[in-house]
């Protein structure tokens, strides 16, 4: 069984820092290979590198983190990894232009407004949000739709915490997310090929279970930019597109609330989007998973049913046709 | 001009070319000794030599153009040598998604090729490039004739735009990148439409037509 209650590993074990590139290197050949083919690619962007410090939010370390519940015994991706490839389209559609263009992104202050179907609609800052509960380091595998994985040692704690706060009524049947999204900040975003401000929703039920994280961290300190700071979701039973990043607003609503892959391509990514290798994206296979850092000649990883948290969470889904609600 | 038909012909511009067509293969060994070939080391190696096929196609189908525009005949002594290096990034391709990718799993990639429209036209357009590369020869060319080598050899065009449509296919949202390899494709493409349609103009207009003209509106 991979899901031990009790962590095995600290944060202390699992990184091997410095996987990583290169910039130069990288960039280097970037240049040799365009260069055979001159103007091919847009050489301007591939030249202006980052130069000076970030003016951005970077990550500072957070204190008083305990071992939290349902971390996997398996090693964990190295962080270089982890703050180096990604999807953050607001920051470019390349793995490697967030880690680039995020490091002017300023996330402070922020805040989020959890609003809604509610009793007590309130605005958390992200102060209030770092002291609601202990904080827990959670590693979890995170599977993206794209067939590609890692292991984390998140930090956060349930996202119900925050939601039993705000004192959800009787119409709340689903929980909407919003991420932050400012043209000055961002100004990739029209190039995204996706509606933004990035938006994502869970049911009722998803949204309380002790599994979802509002995650405020990883590797020991505050999120980077790159990885959806300041705050962010990680469901790990569901393609990683769920886990939406840089929360600003989250809302109580009756009905099921648009989520932004769903929109763009709705044949592609269903709402409920839980990790199932028996149900194939229509353009790729999802039986097989590809461990970031595990090297060139590694074998791919089988995809697990919920991504291997079936045994915490199958039961959300009794009943469900889950081709049809995929 | 005298220097640069000196140029074309010579043989070492031919190794030099060939050298260089070896470069992007180069850079991926290097990087894989550096540990330099990104996080998702399959991916990266799979799209690059994706791109580099693309590439190579388009090279390949601009010979004809360029020498016809540049009046540089001497430019086809390149095109079976680039023709081959685009069959020869489609081969480490199909081994990177055989091998790295799929790990021989060859039910999974059956069902691939069946089920996913993106991996069945690029599929197919690595079976096009098959008998292309085998009858490249001058050999073969004498076997079939010039007429009938030239007709079978303008399956390049098809498995050029299966490859496009192929990445086109692939991509989740952000489309520039196989939009740019359409844009030249597609206009590699149409100036032989172009061409074609002022030859067939030119040739209904009788007696305007030496064998020269002829010669050369068979080598499009």
């Amino acid at each position: 069984m991979l899901i031990k209650k009790a962590p095995e590993l600290s944060y202390s074990d699992v990184t091997p820092r410095g996987l990583y590139m290169g910039r130069r290197n990288f960039l280097l050949g970037v240049l040799a290979a365009g260069g055979a083919v001159a103007g091919w690619r847009k050489l301007p962007s591939l030249l202006a590198g980052p130069s000076g410090p970030p003016t951005g939010s970077v990550p500072v370390k957070l204190n008083g983190v305990v071992p939290g519940p349902y971390s996997t015994n398996e090693m964990a991706t190295a962080e270089s990894a982890v703050t180096a490839y990604n999807n953050y389209y607001e920051f470019g559609t390349g793995k490697s232009d967030p880690s680039k263009n995020a490091r002017n992104f300023q996330t402070s202050p922020w805040s989020v407004s959890v609003e809604g179907e509610v009793a007590k609609p309130r605005t958390f800052t992200m102060d209030e949000i770092l002291k609601l509960a202990p904080l827990e380091e959670r590693i979890y595998r995170h599977r993206c739709v794209e067939a590609w994985s890692i292991v984390v040692p998140w930090i956060g704690y349930s996202l119900s915490t925050i939601l039993k706060q705000v004192q959800p009524n009787s119409n709340a049947k689903y929980v909407a997310f919003q991420s932050y999204y400012d043209r000055k900040q961002m100004p990739l975003g029209p190039d995204a090929g996706i509606q933004l401000p990035y938006v994502e929703g869970l049911r009722l039920d998803e949204a309380m279970h002790p599994l979802t994280l509002l995650c405020v961290g990883m590797y020991g300190e505050t999120l980077p930019n790159q990885d959806g700071a300041p705050v962010r979701l990680i469901i790990p039973w569901k393609y990683g597109f769920k886990s939406i990043k840089s929360i600003v607003k989250i809302r109580f609503v009756k009905d099921q609330p648009p989520s932004t892959w769903n929109i763009e391509a709705p044949s592609e990514y269903g709402f409920y989007s839980n990790v199932n290798p028996n149900v194939d994206h229509p353009r790729w296979s999802q039986k097989s998973e590809h461990r970031l850092g595990a090297g060139l000649f590694a074998r791919p990883v089988a995809t697990q049913m919920f991504n291997g948290y079936g045994e915490q969470v199958a039961s959300l889904y009794n009943g469900m046709d889950l081709r049809k609600y995929f | 001009m005298r220097l640069i038909q000196a140029i074309l012909t010579s043989k070492w511009t031919k190794v030099l070319v060939f050298v260089l067509c070896l470069v992007p293969l180069g850079l991926l060994i290097w990087q894989g000794f550096q540990n330099d070939l990104t996080l998702n080391p399959v991916q990266y190696v799979e799209h690059t030599t994706g791109d580099w096929v693309l590439r190579f196609l388009a090279i390949t189908l601009a010979i004809t153009p360029l020498r016809k525009m540049l009046q540089l005949p001497q430019l086809i002594r390149f095109r079976r040598m680039l023709g081959l290096f685009a069959f020869f990034y489609v081969c480490l391709h199909f081994t990177t998604w055989v091998w790295l990718d799929r790990y021989f799993d060859w039910r999974q990639m059956l069902d691939d090729v069946v089920k996913r429209p993106y991996i069945t036209v690029g599929f197919a357009g690595f079976l096009l490039l098959i008998p292309l590369a085998v009858t490249s020869t001058a050999g073969w060319i004498r076997r079939l004739g010039g007429k009938r080598w030239q007709l079978l050899h303008r399956l390049i065009y098809i498995s050029a735009i299966l490859g496009v449509i192929h990445y086109y296919w692939l991509v989740k949202s952000d489309v520039r990148k196989p939009l740019e390899y359409a844009f030249i494709i597609g206009a590699l493409l149409l100036w032989r439409i172009g061409a074609w349609l002022i030859e067939r103009r030119r040739r209904q207009v009788p007696g305007n037509l030496n064998n020269k003209e002829r010669a050369t509106a068979e080598t499009l």
